[in-house]
């Protein structure tokens, strides 16, 4: 058996443990039978209980699934758009456009966002301004990989739908929006966990209205960091572990496999 | 009026010009060939007549109507792709009822023409399968139902063969053929392979650089090319550079640089003084022991310089005394004589007189 290099082995313990052992000491304290995230006293499930006693954080954690909800729809709608636009029309530009969101620092964007709301729109800042923002920035990821599905696809096939006697919307229709569905709904759930633990563009485009969940958490930490915390990190990790890993699966699934069943894989 | 009429079509991508003037008249229920080499147009003139790509001038008429601002979906032409573009996310029952869904045809009528079309590529029981789950001639056949199952005007057929390995080519060139003539659709088939093209059609236009450059049945289009593009790439052929010494309605004496005279069948337009070359296909090229002197008119010495063997034939390339090349094509039928040569033996080679042909144009 292949046994490997001992130094790139320690190599990548030392860099999972960097990456992960903070992550798995919130989780434990989550379950930690003392106020104080100083040493292990036994297991409770208290904290989740009190979190779901605290009616301020289950107000900011029902803002944030609805605008995780509002912005990754319109983020899939106008992204799978854009995806294919990319590949139809081969403009250098375009591409370009649309991607560099994506890598932009989030705390530009949060900026240019505001004072675009604030001094050009006049518009009063709350859930919608912040769903518009969520959007923004999500639409270049679904774009990218809506795009990376049509790349990996024969054009033939949308050539012989034409060929065969569909209109362009009939071969959208039955032929391209099948074709890409995994695409869709990994640039969806990818959208979603993007949207509900964003802070900086959240916290730049909320107002002083409602409270959303990473400024919710944020704002408890300020005062002390309580194992309450702790737990509704916990949750939050769950739920976006679970979507990635979904959207992970979805993508590689279509990749790997000529085949694509929408009606088995998009369920 | 023919069925399918391409009148001085040109197209031209930037400086590049794909089409330079390109007429070509396809009769109905025609097996017709695009046979060229890659670049020389025959795609993008299909791509035109299915409907994807436009001329820049002239005309495509099917039926006498002028097919020009008509969508793809609205003509009455499919496409088989070289890549079958199957939907692979439908069955292949539902890959076939496409066309007939897209018309718009009765549920019990679609079923009939799916189940027919199955039964006629012999793919009865695979209408559940997925394409994904079909090997490349299955696949092959599912594509060539889809396209046939509405009864199109015409169909087109991208190089389908390409992606088959040689003995499943040789299959699917005789369903094809069997599949033509029972179903009796017009097919216009493109391909790069010339002995596809000559096993396959009624008639081929041979295409190069934008160009058509003979129009004829196959068996013309091998024993008498209208010029040296088409002599050289459909079949093998030898040339020799020639110069007409006289010319008369029997036949036409010509002078071989370095070799001397030789009897060619006349040909029209031939003038004494001509300068082009004779060619000659190997398998009219007799190869014989400098002993047995020919009884033929046109022979030569030469000594053997390499040969090919290929199991029912082998191929010699015969070096003659003025440097030139010429191949004899030798069956193998006698058995366990499959050499008759070694390289560097002397060796006498003869033609018949009207065996080759004398091409002048320019190089």
């Amino acid at each position: 058996m292949k046994r490997g290099n001992p130094w790139l082995w320690s190599a990548a313990v030392l860099v999972y443990a960097f990456l992960y052992i903070p992550l798995i000491i919130v989780v434990l304290y989550s379950f930690n039978d003392s106020r104080l995230n100083a040493e292990w006293v036994g297991f409770t499930l208290f904290w989740y209980k009190a979190l779901f006693n605290n009616t301020e954080m289950l107000l900011a954690a029902r803002n944030s699934l609805i605008i995780a909800l509002c912005a990754s729809f319109c983020a899939t709608l106008l992204g799978t758009m854009s995806g294919l636009a990319i590949h139809r029309y081969k403009l250098r530009v375009l591409p370009v456009l649309v991607f560099t969101p994506v890598a932009m620092p989030e705390i530009l964007l949060g900026v240019s966002i505001l004072l675009f709301f604030l001094q050009v729109l006049n518009f009063t800042l709350g859930m919608v301004s912040i769903i518009i923002a969520h959007t923004t920035f999500c639409i270049g990821f679904v774009a990218i990989i809506v795009r990376a599905r049509l790349q990996g696809m024969d054009e033939s096939i949308f050539e012989a739908a034409r060929d065969l006697g569909a209109s362009p919307w009939q071969t959208f229709r039955l032929v391209t929006l099948p074709l890409i569905m995994p695409a869709v709904v990994a640039g969806a759930l990818m959208s979603f966990t993007l949207s509900i633990d964003d802070f900086v563009i959240t916290f730049f485009t909320k107002g002083v209205g409602e409270p959303i969940l990473p400024i919710q958490i944020y704002t408890m930490i300020k005062v002390a960091v309580t194992p309450e915390v702790n737990a509704i990190s916990t949750l939050l990790m769950l739920l976006t572990l679970v979507m990635i890993i979904i959207a992970a699966r979805l993508e590689s699934n279509a990749s790997s496999e000529e085949s694509t069943k929408p009606g088995k894989t998009v369920k | 009026m023919a069925l399918l009429e391409i009148r001085n079509v040109t197209r031209r991508f930037g400086s590049y010009t794909a089409l330079d003037n390109v007429s070509i008249d396809v009769e109905a229920g025609e097996f017709f060939t695009l046979l060229g080499p890659s670049g020389c147009g025959k795609t993008t003139l299909l791509r035109m007549i299915a409907g994807f790509d436009l001329p820049d001038s002239g005309q495509i008429l099917l039926d006498g109507k002028d097919m020009v601002g008509i969508p793809p979906e609205k003509r009455p032409v499919h496409t088989v792709f070289q890549t079958y573009a199957l939907f692979p996310h439908m069955t292949v029952a539902d890959n076939i009822a496409f066309p007939l869904k897209m018309a718009g045809k009765a549920p019990q009528e679609i079923k009939k023409r799916v189940n027919e079309l199955l039964e006629r590529v012999h793919l009865p029981n695979f209408g559940n399968r997925f394409p994904h789950e079909l090997s490349g001639g299955q696949k092959q056949r599912v594509a060539f139902a889809r396209g046939l199952v509405n009864r199109p005007r015409l169909l087109l057929l991208d190089e389908p063969l390409g992606a088959l390995d040689a003995k499943l080519r040789e299959e699917m060139q005789i369903e094809l053929i069997n599949l033509q003539k029972e179903i009796g659709i017009t097919f216009i088939f493109v391909t790069h392979a010339q002995d596809e093209a000559l096993a396959l059609s009624h008639r081929i236009a041979v295409m190069n650089r934008g160009n058509v450059e003979q129009i004829d049945e196959p068996s013309k289009i091998y024993s008498a090319p209208r010029n040296h593009f088409v002599a050289d790439f459909i079949g093998k052929i030898s040339v020799m550079n020639a110069a007409v010494m006289e010319a008369v309605p029997s036949h036409l004496k010509l002078a071989i640089e370095g070799l001397g005279e030789v009897t060619a069948p006349a040909r029209e337009g031939v003038e004494v003084g001509d300068k082009g070359v004779l060619a000659i296909r190997p398998e009219q090229v007799r190869i014989s022991h400098p002993s047995n002197e020919s009884q033929l008119k046109n022979h030569f010495r030469g000594k053997v310089h390499d040969f090919l063997y290929v199991g029912d034939v082998t191929t010699y390339i015969v070096e003659l005394v003025n440097g030139a090349y010429i191949e004899a094509l030798l069956p193998n039928s006698a058995p366990g004589r499959a050499k008759f040569f070694e390289v560097d033996d002397e060796v006498t080679i003869s033609w018949r007189h009207d065996a080759g042909i004398f091409l002048n144009d320019p190089q």
